[in-house]
């Protein structure tokens, strides 16, 4: 076991955890934030994406002792009491989510991206959600929010 | 929970594009899946499964186990095997025939595919479980393994030795073989194909999942499920795990998606009841990826002899199909029964005269097959849209030409088909047309030929398929002629509570569908109310006691009816209500925007509202009329829908490379009515991406020894979004005369079309080569070894090399 001490969506956590426990399951099982979701464990699905320190990660190819001493943004942290964030927003008028799986990862990379310096591509949209398996919506409507948010 | 964009309120709510009340708790991370139950002092299980495809399993030692932290109990299948009242469920036995292997939920003396279980383990973490599962000890006497569907055959190895062959069945369609042998006899043209379809892992991106609570006093369980079929699933443990069907409640949290794969009684969800009930604490297991990829049904998996006679222009003449089946290791739910989903439609949209279908279904030591997205029906479209192309070659006509000449006639509905299906409103010529349009085709063709002309290595292919299918599963007359073992009707009830807010309990189960908001939508169109005031419940037994579950895309056109039909009967008990307290004639009374007003009189109204606290109070309801205001339907179709339309897909192929870019996709499709043209956009989105993806890169490969080699999505290519063109949609509109609604059902059309338009604009760009086929999917390596094996057999136009970097613009626009 060992102490950690992480900053996640503005409030400060100290746990003692096994070494390897996955920040996934210290999110979803410890933490209690369970919109993060696990997909496949082995990092190509992409929704158990979350910011570490503002860098969209795979939260199931990390240890949550790796995460000690940092930011983690879950997508927990979007909406406030004024509604939705404007990525959530699009997704829902774009009709960008079908199950919602894969949902709260793609929002993760969205964030990041929003974070950049823009306007970003329809072509850069699609390459960077290429790290996302979306089953259900043949992507059109993701990245026609994406686009709508993040693009020219 | 943070609330989304208001939706509409007043006016026509039917055939909008309502933003869906889903979205909300999804985009937050507020809805909860199965892996997202936290109950208290939960155990966790974790399956040992077999290594070999065929083995004997020789002994299981379970004290390794035992011995670890955090265990509490691990049992192999011969401590079990009192558990069981019954085996795993088989609910399609196509004949009285059929060969069906002993399935028990763990394996007692034999495993018959990599990812058999054959042990579990109940310890108190997730982690330690798994560590435990792998201190199990299982000696195996591993034995030959038989992947190959003709090799199946043979019977040289029987995977089921009890059975005596590999051949679970013969099923035949053949209503006048005499007729298809004088047709080919006489035949001006003939094709003979064989092909491929591939086994498919569905991958929905939620792996299943299920967790048990035994309640703390009495003998109940509430079982919580990843599945499609909270309804059928409570009746199958029931069966199975001989539990009274009275304290079993079976719900499905929010699913993240099925396809097909979680439409099945699986070994998993009868061990954590069994466990639960042993152990009598809760109980919980979560599927890891790999487990998903080898012990979850895989789909198609199908090998196709399909020929067509046709006369000197092109008009087909007899349609013969010779299908071998592969049904996996063992008959999961409705394994049995998807070649015969498809028996009935490899015809396809046109008017054929003769008709012979013959199905051998063989098991092999792989995973079991089952429904996938479309079940059997893409695998007819793809058989009859290739052989069309073929055909056309053959006569010397353009694709779309030889369609044409084929076609069911816009007037011929209702239309029976040779093979017995009466289709019930089509117009396939409209649809292809107006895809034709859409594509801007005949630019396309004029582009093509440039480069060709030019003879750069980037080559443009076009393909056409014209799809149609047999959904709304389905009148329960039919299914039980086909030995189906259940019916096919849907329930709804419909009450309206006395402050006016509307409840409605369906049967179906969504798993990202949008029902919810559909449903509302069609009870909001009926009562003159808005949606938000409309609460749909489904999903869990206790709350939505009838129902037959979400599969085959009969959601909306049997559950949706049903509800419409059960909102029907609510207003018919109210006009009688309020024309009481009115003291007019029922026939004199309108409702519209929510508000019962007398003909001629308009300043005499009742509100819905008003009627439903009256029926609710009681004080003064006409003689015989009983309380409250809610009424039922258990609709049961009179016949199945047959939504259609015409796909157009483009590819760019790389001669050098064989690289297959789709770089534009045209899809018109025809569903009926809509409810929600955005929810069906995205349907046909979505399909169209599952389809397209078995033509290019999706197979569940195994090696000749049986191993899974694609058990990763590493190794299993589901598209992203960078693979993915943008996707032209539009849609005609054909009423299905079947229901109140004229819907017909869009979840399974994308896939079913899309596959066939894409192989036939694969197969267009090497048409130049003299290559006629292309098998699935159509991997680099693959166009590449049929594009040099032409150029060896000396049947390629001069090659250059000259790079052509033209590239098709895709566009993205939408119209309805």
């Amino acid at each position: 076991m060992r102490r950690i001490e992480v900053d996640v969506n503005g409030s400060r956590h100290v746990r003692h955890v096994d070494e390897r426990r996955l920040l996934s399951d210290f999110l979803r099982h410890d933490l209690g934030l369970r919109g993060t979701k696990v997909g496949c464990e082995h990092g190509v699905c992409g929704a158990c994406t979350v910011l570490l320190d503002g860098a969209a990660v795979r939260s199931c190819l990390l240890l949550a002792v790796q995460v000690d001493g940092c930011r983690v943004d879950t997508v927990e942290g979007l909406a406030g009491p004024e509604g939705l964030h404007p990525l959530q927003e699009a997704l829902h008028r774009h009709h960008g989510l079908q199950c919602g799986y894969c949902t709260a990862g793609i929002l993760m990379t969205a964030v990041e991206m929003a974070g950049e310096a823009g306007p970003h591509s329809v072509e850069e949209i699609k390459q960077r959600l290429s790290g996302h398996i979306c089953r259900c919506t043949g992507y059109a409507g993701i990245v026609a929010a994406l686009s709508e948010v993040v693009g020219s | 929970m943070t609330t989304v964009e208001a939706s509409a309120g007043g006016g026509p709510v039917l055939g909008t594009r309502l933003r869906r009340r889903e979205d909300g708790a999804l985009l937050t991370g507020e809805s909860r899946f199965v892996a997202d139950l936290a109950v208290p002092g939960a155990l966790h299980l974790a399956l040992v499964r077999s290594p070999h495809a065929l083995a004997r399993i020789v002994d299981v030692d379970v004290s390794g186990a035992l011995a670890m932290p955090g265990v509490v109990a691990a049992f192999s299948g011969a401590d079990l095997r009192d558990e069981w009242a019954g085996p795993l469920p088989c609910g399609w036995p196509v004949t009285a025939e059929m060969k069906q292997p002993a399935h028990l939920p763990l394996a007692v003396e034999r495993a018959c595919y990599v990812g058999d279980a054959v042990a579990v383990v109940v310890a108190t973490s997730e982690y330690a479980a798994h560590d435990a599962a792998d201190a199990v000890t299982v000696t195996y006497e591993p034995l030959p393994a038989v992947v190959d569907l003709e090799q199946a055959l043979t019977d040289e190895v029987v995977v089921h030795p009890e059975l005596g062959t590999n051949v679970a069945y013969t099923w035949e369609l053949a209503p006048d073989d005499a007729a298809v042998d004088a047709a080919f006899a006489s035949a001006a043209h003939v094709v003979d194909a064989r092909y491929v379809q591939q086994r498919l892992i569905p991958a929905a991106m939620e792996p299943r999942g299920v967790l048990v609570v035994p309640e703390p006093f009495g003998g109940s369980f509430t079982v919580y499920s990843a599945t499609q079929i909270p309804h059928i699933l409570r009746v199958m443990l029931a069966l199975t795990a001989g539990v009274p069907e009275t304290d079993l409640r079976v719900v499905a949290p929010a699913v993240g998606g099925g396809f097909g794969s979680k439409l099945n009684v699986y070994a998993e969800e009868v061990l954590a009841l069994a466990l639960a009930r042993r152990l009598r604490r809760p109980v919980r297991w979560i599927e890891e990826r790999t487990e998903n990829a080898q012990a979850t049904i895989q789909g198609r998996g199908q090998i196709q002899h399909v020929e067509l006679a046709a006369d000197a222009e092109g008009k087909v003449t007899a349609v013969r199909v010779r299908l071998t089946a592969d049904m996996g290791a063992y008959l999961q739910l409705v394994t049995p029964g998807i070649p015969l989903l498809g028996a009935f439609l490899y015809s396809g949209v046109y008017d054929v005269p003769a008709y012979s279908f013959r199905c051998t279904s063989v098991f092999t030591t792989a995973t079991p097959t089952d429904a996938y997205r479309g079940a059997g029906r893409p695998e007819a479209t793809y058989a009859i849209e290739r052989a069309m192309d073929t055909l056309a070659r053959r006569v010397g006509v353009a694709p779309e030409e030889i369609r044409r000449r084929n076609f069911i006639g816009p007037d011929a509905f209702p239309y029976t088909s040779v093979a017995g299906l009466v289709y019930d409103s089509g117009n396939y010529a409209g649809a292809l047309d107006r895809c034709l349009a859409l594509a801007g085709y005949d630019a396309l063709r004029a582009e093509q030929q440039r480069r060709r002309a030019a003879g750069g290595t980037r080559q443009l292919g076009i393909g056409i398929s014209s799809y149609f299918e047999m959904c709304g599963l389905a009148p329960s007359r039919v299914l039980a002629s086909l030995n189906y073992t259940a019916g096919g009707w849907e329930a709804a009830s419909v009450r309206i509570l006395p402050t006016g807010k509307v409840e409605v309990v369906t049967g179906t189960s969504p798993h990202g569908q949008g029902h919810e908001t559909s449903w509302a939508m069609i009870v909001a169109d009926r009562l003159g109310i808005s949606p938000d005031d409309v609460d749909v419940i489904h999903s869990d037994t206790a709350r939505a006691p009838y129902g037959l579950d979400t599969y085959g895309s009969r959601s909306l056109a049997v559950g949706g009816t049903a509800v419409a039909m059960a909102t029907d009967r609510v207003v018919d008990k109210a006009r009688r209500l309020a024309a009481h307290q009115l003291e007019v004639a029922e026939e004199d009374l309108e409702l519209a925007g929510g508000v019962f007003a007398v003909r001629g009189s308009p300043d005499r109204t009742m509100a819905l509202a008003a009627v439903a606290f009256e029926a609710f109070t009681a004080h003064d309801l006409p003689d015989g009329m009983e309380p409250n205001l809610e009424a039922s339907c258990h609709f049961d179709p009179p016949n199945f829908t047959f939504p259609f339309g015409t796909h157009l897909a483009v590819v760019e192929l790389d001669t050098d490379t064989g690289k297959v870019s789709l770089v534009a996709y045209h899809a018109v499709d025809d569903c009926g009515v809509q409810v929600n043209p955005m929810i069906v956009e995205g349907q046909v989105h979505g399909g169209v991406v599952q389809g397209a993806a078995q033509a290019l890169w999706e197979e569940a490969a195994y090696d000749t020894e049986g191993n899974l080699l694609s058990a990763t999505l590493m190794d299993y290519l589901v598209p992203s979004a960078a693979e993915v063109p943008s996707i032209t949609t539009a849609s005609t509109v054909t009423p299905s005369p079947t229901n109140v609604l004229g819907v017909k059902g869009v979840g399974e059309a994308g896939t079913i079309g899309a596959a066939p338009a894409v192989i036939n604009a694969v197969v267009d760009a090497l048409s130049p080569f003299g290559i006629e086929d292309i098998a699935m999917p159509a991997s680099p390596q693959r166009v590449w070894r049929a594009i040099e094996d032409a150029r060896r057999r000396g049947t390629h136009p001069t090659s250059t090399a000259a790079t052509d970097d033209t590239t098709t613009q895709a566009t993205s626009t939408k119209e309805t």
